[in-house]
C-alpha cells in the first residue's frame, strides 16, 4: 500500500485534512505531512484533493 | 509577547474566529486569536461573495467595513441552464458585494483587537491540554519555540481542516458526500458580459453536483471557479475544461493567482461542544449548503459562541452541559434553516441534465435567490411533481 503526494501540484488548501478519518494528515508550511504510522490508506483524502495530488494505491 | 494564561483562546483567524474573539473581548474577557498563516487573510480559499443582507449584518456585528475590504458591488446574476437558456436575476441596485478577503479578513481580526483581543498570526496550534476531562488550554509553537497556554475555554475556528476539535476528542471529521472540492483562478483580461453580475453555469457535464461560478472583481478581473462533489476527476479538470470551452470569455485571460479548498456543504452537528471547547464556521461544516457560502455563517456562530462562552465563564461553569447552550442557540438560528437547504441540495442533486433545462424554463430569478434562502421550497416541490421521475424526490420538498 502506497500513499504519495506532489509537492508541486498541492496548494495547501487542507480539504484533504478534514476528511481524513484516522487524522494521519497536517497541514504544516511546508506542505501535506501524512503520519503513515495512522494512515489505513483509505484514499478518501484523494478523492477531496481539488488539484488530484494525492494518489492512494491499495 | 504571549502570556501563558487567557480567559479564551480562539484557535483561527478566519471570520469565525474573528467575530468570536470580538465578541469575547467586548464583553471584557482576556481573549488571545492565533492564526497559524503568516498573513491572515491569504491565499484565500474562497470566491468571495457576500450577499447585501449579509454585509449588513457583519456591519453591526464587526463595524462599519471599510470600501478597501470590498472589490465591488454587484446587483444581479446570469445562470445558465445545461442547454444554454438562461436566468437573469437583476436588482437594478446594489446586491451583493465580491469582497478583497486578504484585506477584509485581516481588518476583521483588526476589529477583534480594537475591541482588546490580542491577535497573534503565525502561530500554530499544535494540541490542545486537557486537565480531568476538561480542555484547559492550547500548546502554540510561536517563532519556532513551544508555548503551553492556558485557557478557561477554547475556541475551535480552524476552518476546514478542523484539528483541534478532533485533537480534543470531538469528532467532526467531513464526510465525503458533504463535501465540495474548490478549485479556482483570479483572472484578469476577462470579457464578461456584464461585470456587475455574477455568473453561473449548472449541469452534469459542467460540473457534477456542483456549478461553475464567475464572481466579477472589477470590469475584467474576477474569481473564476469550480465546486464539485464525488467525482473521478479532480476539480481543476473541470475549471480548465471550462476554461476552454468558452474562448469567448477567456481567449486572452490571465491567471493572477490559483486558489483551492473544501467546503463543508452539510452534515450539521448536534453537538459542538466539550468541557471547555466551542467549535465555529467551517470546523463544525456551518456553511449554506446550496451556495457554499460561510463567511456569514462563521461571524453568526462565533458571535453565538461568544455570548455563551462569556455568560459560562461569569457562571464559573464551562462545562459541555453549560456551553451546550450554543448548540441550541445555533440551531434555532440558523441550524433549522441550513438542514432545509441541505434537503433542498440533495433533491437538487440527482436532477438530470434534462430536469435542470426544465427548471431553467419554469423558475423566475426570484425564485432561485429565496431557494438559496431556504424559502419557496413548495413551488419547486411542485414543479418537479409534473415529471413521473420526479415524484418522490418532489415529496421531500413539499
Ligand atoms: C473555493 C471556495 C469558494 C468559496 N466561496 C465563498 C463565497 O463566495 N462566499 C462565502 O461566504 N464563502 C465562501 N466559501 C466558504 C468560506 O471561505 C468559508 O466558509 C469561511 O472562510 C469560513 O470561515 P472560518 O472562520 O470558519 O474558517 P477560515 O476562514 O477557513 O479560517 C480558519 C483559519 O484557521 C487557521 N488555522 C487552521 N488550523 C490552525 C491551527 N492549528 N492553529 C492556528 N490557526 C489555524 C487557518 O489557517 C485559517 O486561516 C468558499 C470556500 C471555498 C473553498
Ligand atoms: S488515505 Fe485515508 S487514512 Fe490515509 S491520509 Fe488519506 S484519508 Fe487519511
Ligand atoms: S487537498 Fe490537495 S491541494 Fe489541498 S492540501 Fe490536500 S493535497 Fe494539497
Amino acid at each position: 500500500m502506497k500513499w504519495k503526494i506532489d509537492r508541486e501540484k498541492c496548494i495547501k488548501c487542507g480539504a484533504c485534512v478534514g476528511v481524513c478519518p484516522v487524522m494521519s494528515l497536517e497541514l504544516k508550511d511546508e506542505g501535506i505531512v501524512n503520519d503513515l504510522k495512522k494512515c489505513i490508506f483509505c484514499g478518501v483524502c484523494e478523492k477531496v484533493c481539488p488539484v488530484g495530488a494525492i494518489k492512494v494505491e491499495r | 509577547m504571549l502570556k501563558d494564561r487567557y480567559d479564551v483562546v480562539v484557535v483561527g483567524g478566519g471570520p469565525g474566529g474573528s467575530s468570536a474573539a470580538r465578541t469575547l473581548a467586548e464583553k471584557g474577557l482576556d481573549v488571545l486569536l492565533l492564526e497559524k498563516r503568516p498573513s491572515i487573510g491569504s491565499e484565500k480559499r474562497c470566491a468571495e461573495g457576500l450577499s447585501i443582507g449579509s454585509l449588513k449584518m457583519i456591519k453591526e456585528k464587526m463595524g462599519k467595513i471599510p470600501r478597501k475590504c470590498i472589490a465591488q458591488m454587484v446587483n444581479g446574476a446570469i445562470i445558465y441552464a445545461p442547454n444554454g437558456k438562461e436566468v437573469l436575476i437583476d436588482f437594478g441596485e446594489d446586491a451583493g458585494a465580491i469582497m478583497e478577503r486578504k484585506i477584509f479578513d485581516k481588518w476583521l481580526a483588526a476589529q477583534a483587537a480594537k475591541a482588546g483581543a490580542h491577535v497573534q498570526a503565525k502561530t500554530e496550534v499544535v494540541d490542545v491540554i486537557k486537565k480531568n476531562d476538561f480542555v484547559s488550554g492550547v500548546i502554540a509553537k510561536f517563532e519556532g519555540e513551544i508555548y503551553n497556554i492556558e485557557a478557561k475555554v477554547v475556541v475551535a475556528a480552524d476552518g476546514v481542516e478542523s484539528t483541534v476539535a478532533r485533537k480534543a476528542g470531538l469528532n467532526t471529521t467531513n464526510k465525503l458526500i458533504n463535501i465540495d472540492s474548490g478549485f479556482q483562478y483570479e483572472m484578469c483580461n476577462l470579457k464578461m458580459r456584464d461585470p456587475k453580475k455574477i455568473e453561473l453555469w449548472f449541469g452534469n457535464e459542467v460540473a457534477p453536483r456542483g456549478y461553475v461560478w464567475i464572481f466579477p472583481k472589477g470590469k475584467d478581473v474576477a474569481n473564476v471557479g469550480v465546486g464539485v462533489a464525488m467525482t473521478d476527476k479532480p476539480a481543476k479538470y473541470y475549471l480548465d475544461k471550462f476554461i476552454e470551452d468558452n474562448p469567448k470569455i477567456f481567449s486572452r485571460a490571465s491567471i493572477l493567482e490559483v486558489n483551492a479548498g473544501g467546503i463543508p456543504v452539510g452534515g450539521f452537528l448536534k453537538n459542538m461542544v466539550l468541557n471547555g471547547l466551542v467549535v465555529v464556521g467551517d470546523a463544525a461544516h456551518q456553511v449554506n449548503p446550496i451556495h457554499g457560502g460561510g463567511m456569514k455563517e462563521a461571524t453568526i456562530a462565533g458571535m453565538i459562541a461568544g455570548e455563551v462562552i462569556a455568560k459560562s465563564i461569569k457562571k464559573g461553569d464551562v462545562s459541555q452541559k453549560s456551553l451546550s447552550e450554543y448548540n441550541k442557540k445555533w440551531w434555532d438560528k440558523r441550524g433549522k434553516k441550513l438542514q432545509k437547504i441541505q434537503n433542498l441540495r440533495e433533491v437538487v442533486e440527482k436532477l438530470s441534465d434534462e430536469d435542470f433545462n426544465m427548471l431553467a424554463e419554469t423558475l423566475t430569478g426570484d425564485d432561485l435567490m429565496e431557494f438559496s434562502r431556504g424559502n419557496r421550497f413548495f413551488k419547486l416541490g411542485k414543479i418537479l411533481m409534473k415529471k413521473p421521475n420526479l415524484i418522490s424526490l418532489a415529496r421531500k420538498l413539499i
